[in-house]
């Protein structure tokens, strides 16, 4: 069998693998979704008020930097699971198989893909639930959906490289995590930058997590975009074309 | 075709400043069980590792089927499966669903990978719980999906890595003779084990691996003579019998008996252990005298490594993770 369809169906193997975990690992399910809930309750309700965004409500002005921190969030999980799989060691049973090489990482990093869609879906019924009216075309939100599903799969890499280079699920588990809480809450997620200290938005306003927050929000808002769309694909694009090379390196040097 | 089944000259590993390996070189014939013996740390694993391709060795030669396993790793993965404690199954998902994703990502087609779970399963003891999820089997049923996952390419060369390590009596009774089945079909395993009676039991024959080094190559027969071999003991009931016993003893052993008078017991040395047995035990029977125990008794994994290397098998320092 040629090497690319090889890989593929080995790719397809291991996303089923992972899907049919899903409902069987129901804790893992459950904590994907209570951590935005709270996340949403706490910021609507508890914050939300104190927080000035003119134009538009806070509710909707939340919501799109929930779901774009949701599939942010989903790269600890990536890691985790691949940290637990070399542990276990079925990975080395994989490499004595003569399966496609690229085949566990891209089953992965798919699969994770595809749960956090259904984790942004319910994060999206949640949304309508406490009062979020985006109003933006279809053809607008259909795009800003895509767009974090390119993030979730960017993300989900960069777990995957913090997977391959330490060696304990622990580690996984807190280096997964440290470098999110900057990178989501130093953005435009749940405030707006022009309230922070000028030193600091410096840095919140151009990183790529603000830029894909502020290109969904203009989306799912009927905003103007201008390039916003295409400066946070120019950067989920480029996140996923150096750290796929990386892992495959890792995984190589961990696995060799 | 080559008659040997798995080869490594000169194979050499260290990892950082830990030298793993240490030039081994070792031949395993096809169609037999190959025991590795050694404790923990001794090299066994890494050496496993390397010849099924999971680790490349410093230097030296690794082959299976003649196939170098640096140059053509993919070719020797088609022909080998590995089990063990490096080896592990899906625990989430159930028995059946572990062998049809391991028989697909070996290549085979969903229909034969559907049917070939249902023959292993059946041989395995498994169907009852084989659409049960794995997390819930017991030691023994893990282990025997584990080896039926391996076996799903029907591979002709079969790695164990210390198979039976952690299971109870009953069930490392059972995982032998599956063992045993497997080279009936014209398998070859090559196995590692701290176990000397697991490498007597299965093994045709056994290298014993110490600090990573080949120590000593043979026959279980050959490896305990060298080690001094068997003796029998003898426990009689009556303190007035053990004389008696003691003379029979003495007429089948190879050097004087020694004589336990408060445990009323005499054990002796034998350089043909069961025949020598048989030997005691009719003698023993005919002299009429009530025994509370009469055995043979073999070298233990630490008496030989006591005789091979003279210090005992305790274990060595942890094998490095790789």
């Amino acid at each position: 069998m040629s090497s690319p369809i090889r890989s593929l169906r080995d790719s397809g193997v291991i996303i089923w693998r992972q899907l049919i975990q899903l409902p069987r690992i129901p804790e893992v399910l459950i904590f994907a979704l209570i951590q935005p809930v709270m996340f949403v309750l706490l910021f609507r309700y508890v914050f939300g008020g104190a927080i000035q965004t003119p134009g538009e409500s806070y509710v909707n002005y939340l919501m799109p930097g929930i779901f774009a921190q949701t599939v942010a969030f989903g790269a600890v999980a990536s890691g985790i699971g691949l940290a637990e799989d070399l542990r276990r060691g079925i990975i080395d049973r994989f490499r004595s198989l003569p399966m496609s090489r690229s085949a566990v990482l891209v089953g992965r990093t798919v699969s994770d893909l595809v749960r956090n869609a259904a984790v942004v879906a319910v994060m999206m019924g949640v949304g309508l639930l406490v009062g979020f009216r985006p109003s933006g075309s279809v053809g607008a939100i259909i795009l800003a959906f895509a767009l974090l599903f390119l993030t979730s799969f960017a993300f989900s890499w960069i777990g995957v490289v913090i997977a391959l280079s330490l060696k304990t699920v622990e580690a996984v588990q807190s280096a997964g995590f440290i470098w999110l809480f900057p990178l989501t809450f130093a953005s435009s997620a749940f405030v707006p930058t022009d309230s922070m200290p000028s030193w600091l938005q410096g840095f919140a306003v151009n990183q790529p997590f603000t830029v894909v927050v502020n290109a969904v929000r203009a989306l799912f808002l009927a905003q103007p975009v201008g390039t916003l769309v295409w400066q946070a694909l120019a950067w989920m694009i480029g996140i996923t074309a150096v750290m796929i090379p990386l892992a495959t390196r890792q995984y190589r040097r961990r696995t060799g | 075709m080559t008659d040997i089944a798995v080869r490594a000259e000169g194979v050499s590993k260290s990892f950082g400043k830990t030298l793993a390996l240490r030039n081994i070189d070792l031949e395993v014939p096809r169609g037999i069980v190959f025991g590795l013996l050694g404790p923990n740390g001794s090299g066994k694993s890494t050496t496993v590792r390397i010849l099924a391709t999971l680790l490349q060795p410093d230097t030296g030669i690794a082959t299976v089927d003649g196939i170098d396993v640096v140059k053509h790793p993919d070719k020797v993965r088609q022909r080998i499966g590995l089990a063990g404690q490096y080896a592990a199954v899906d625990e989430y998902l159930t028995g059946r669903e572990n062998l049809v994703m391991f028989g697909r990502l070996s290549g085979m087609s969903k229909s034969d990978a559907r049917a070939r779970a249902d023959e292993l399963l059946h041989q395995f003891d498994l169907a009852d719980a084989a659409d049960r999820v794995s997390k819930g089997y017991s030691g023994g049923m893990r282990r025997r999906l584990d080896l039926a996952s391996s076996l799903m390419a029907r591979p002709p060369i079969l790695f164990l890595d210390e198979p039976t390590t952690g299971l109870d009596p009953r069930s490392r009774l059972a995982l032998w003779q599956t063992i045993q089945g497997l080279v009936t079909d014209g398998i070859t395993v090559l196995l590692t084990t701290q176990y000397l009676e697991e490498a007597d039991r299965l093994a045709q024959r056994i290298a014993v691996l110490d600090k990573g080094d080949v120590i000593a190559v043979g026959s279980p027969g050959e490896l305990k003579a060298r080690v001094g071999g068997e003796s029998v003991e003898v426990a009689v009931v009556r303190p007035a019998d053990l004389d008696t016993a003691t003379r029979i003893l003495a007429a089948s052993a190879s050097e004087a008996p020694r004589v336990d008078v408060e445990r009323n017991r005499v054990i002796a040395a034998v350089a043909d252990g069961a025949a020598a047995m048989a030997r005691v035990s009719g003698a023993i029977a005919e002299a009429g005298i009530a025994t509370e125990d009469l055995a043979l008794r073999r070298p233990t994994l630490d008496e030989v490594f006591l005789s091979l290397t003279g210090h005992t098998a305790e274990d060595e320092d942890e094998e490095p993770a790789a």
